[in-house]
């Protein structure tokens, strides 16, 4: 029987020439990557039951990127216990605030090189799907999932069915991955790709960006995917070519779905179709196109987080709020995404372009995404985000409500003090 | 396992920063957790629970983040356990290893009642709805899980293959 992408990485991570969905595999793992706040049950659990040296401290990466700059003394102890487990394993990819690479973990892990088409990795945080973008297989998962691969190197997964996500034609001005996956999620729903993989093909791929296919794959998990994964292409192989050390030219041969691969369904999206989306409060399928709702007021906008804190999406920021302010009462909080995309922004004079519309711009950072700090929502307050949940309380208070968009709807939106289009600017 | 309890029912989509808000995950004490186990979604949750008492919810539970500190904090509060006609994936797995009891069953989630008091048995699937006398049988685990399971969780299961 044909297989997809996925089922074909499983299998070569599994020591089989193919396997089914349903399967159930234990597959050895490429990468596997924790943060803040996972790791620290991890490390409990790792030491607790005398697993001693880690598998492999070169396949792991550590990021203290959640509540870090650390926001309260419990979330310092969190950070250090990473940090002294790191140092004292000698794992590789531990790090740092501050040091070059640093930044939001799946801002990060492809930008430092680390992850390789056909590669199959986990991590310890629901968006580490985020690496199908390359064409590899990750997946989120929990801390004692992560403990376990930290000592054995390998792990277990159900192969998933398949949802084939056909893309075709090119996006509109002011769209971008971001609208692409709120229009697919607001088309099949938060549990619509349920322990399935998506795997996105048509000619539609190539006119997308290595930063839109990072954004889409960050979001497979909010329609329930397993993971969502781009085929190969000569954008794909540039990118990794600047950032994988030694260089990187040729994906595995064998990367491809088969031509017979079964698929559970489905989905054709014409990209030129997408208008400028906004997933209202509280589920990321709870969408509407910018222009077909009433003025809604906001009180805060953050642009950032592993979903849209590239180079790219700072760069698309600067271009709408240059020479313009936000709007009287408007909180515009940006983060970019990593140290290497903070100092480009800097050279690029985006950073100024910034402060001087009125923007607070912070160090790299999770922090307003999950409500942890540096933009924590009060009471009835409104937050339009290029983040990637607006779950109740996700930003703060339980009566605060946050609406996803894109980033120039965002920059718009801090502009104009209501959601709305950079068309109405 | 057997267990008689009290049901507590939620809707689709109950999510992690629901079950255990980001705000509290400065630390992964179980107790520190379960105090605010569900407060933004029902702020009665924590007077109300009993130990031994079963949530009973809508499709896609636990979606949202891979905090294993959702797990913990349901079973922290004394749930027994949790059936839905399904969970989010990562959820799953967190239950599973974290030795948090979940049975799938779409029939079960529909006909059962708030307050309703149930009887259930996670090796055999079968819930007993003591109140209406319905019967209901959930999914059958896949013999993996299972073997996870009676190897005491993940844990266990990892410790036995790498000989530790």
């Amino acid at each position: 029987m044909g297989m997809t992408m996925t089922q074909k990485i499983l299998a070569m991570h599994s020591g089989k020439n193919e396997c089914a969905p349903g399967e159930l595999i234990e597959a050895k793992l490429d990468l596997l990557l924790g943060n803040d706040i996972t790791t620290p049950p991890a490390i409990d659990i790792f030491e607790k039951n005398g697993f001693g040296q880690v598998f492999d401290k070169e396949k792991i990466v550590m990021v203290p990127d959640h509540f870090a700059p650390n926001k309260d003394i419990k979330s310092a102890e969190q950070c250090k216990r990473m940090r002294d487990f790191a140092r004292f394993q000698a794992i590789k990819y531990y790090y740092e605030q501050g040091e070059e690479g640093m930044g939001v973990e799946h801002v990060i892990i492809p930008e430092n090189g680390l992850v390789k088409p056909g590669d199959v990795i986990i991590g310890a945080d629901s968006h580490t799907c985020t690496y199908g973008a390359v064409g590899a297989f990750s997946t989120g998962v929990g801390s004692t999932d992560l403990a376990c691969a930290m000592a054995a190197g390998t792990t277990w997964f159900r192969v998933p069915e398949a949802i084939r996500v056909e893309l075709h034609g090119k996006l509109n001005p002011y769209c971008s991955g971001k609208d692409v996956i709120l229009y697919l999620i607001g088309k099949i729903g938060v549990d619509g790709a349920l322990y399935d993989s998506l795997e996105f093909t048509g000619d539609g791929v190539a006119s997308l960006s290595m930063a839109d296919r990072l954004t889409i794959c960050n979001m497979a998990i909010e329609c329930g995917g397993k993971n969502g994964i781009f085929p190969v292409d000569e954008k794909t192989i540039e990118y990794l070519d600047a950032r994988v050390a030694g260089g990187y030219t040729q994906a595995p041969s064998w990367l491809f779905p088969d031509p017979d691969a079964v698929y559970e369904k489905t989905v054709v999206i014409e990209l030129s179709e997408i208008r400028p989306m906004v997933s209202f409060p509280h589920l990321p399928s709870n969408t509407h196109a910018v222009g077909t709702f009433e003025k809604i007021t906001i009180d805060q906008v953050v642009i950032g987080s592993c979903t849209n804190g590239r180079l790219e999406d700072m760069e698309k920021a600067a271009a709408i709020l240059k020479g313009r302010h936000v709007a009287d009462g408007i909180r515009a909080i940006i983060l970019p995404g990593s140290q290497r995309v903070y100092k480009q922004a800097l050279k690029e004079g985006l950073l100024e372009i910034f402060v001087d519309a009125g923007c607070v711009v912070s160090a790299p950072t999770c922090g307003p995404c999950l409500g942890g700090h540096m933009g924590v929502l009060a009471k009835g307050e409104k937050c339009v985000s290029t983040t990637n949940r607006n779950f109740v309380g996700r930003m703060g208070h339980k009566e605060s409500e946050v609406y996803l968009a894109g980033v120039e709807v965002a920059a718009a939106s801090a502009v104009l003090g209501y959601i709305g289009s950079p068309e109405e600017l | 396992m057997k267990f008689l309890g009290n049901v507590i029912k939620y809707g689709a989509n109950v999510d992690t920063d629901v079950i255990i808000p980001a705000r509290y995950l400065n630390t992964s004490v179980k107790e520190e957790l379960a105090a605010h186990c569900m407060e933004d979604l029902d702020p009665d949750f924590r007077s109300k629970v009993e130990p031994g008492d079963i949530i009973v919810a809508g499709s896609n539970f636990g979606c949202g983040s891979s905090r294993e500190h959702a797990p913990v904090a349901i079973k922290a509060s004394g749930i027994a356990c949790v059936i839905a006609p399904s969970f989010a994936r990562i959820f799953y797995r967190n239950s599973i290893n974290t030795g948090l009891p979940i049975m799938e069953c779409a029939e079960a989630s529909a006909g059962i009642n708030d307050g309703d008091q149930i009887e259930i048995d996670t090796d055999t699937g079968a819930i007993k709805d003591i109140t209406t006398g319905k019967e209901y049988q959930a999914s059958a685990f896949p013999a993996f899980i299972g073997e996870i399971i009676s190897s005491d969780g993940l844990v266990g299961y990892t410790k036995s293959k790498l000989g530790k």
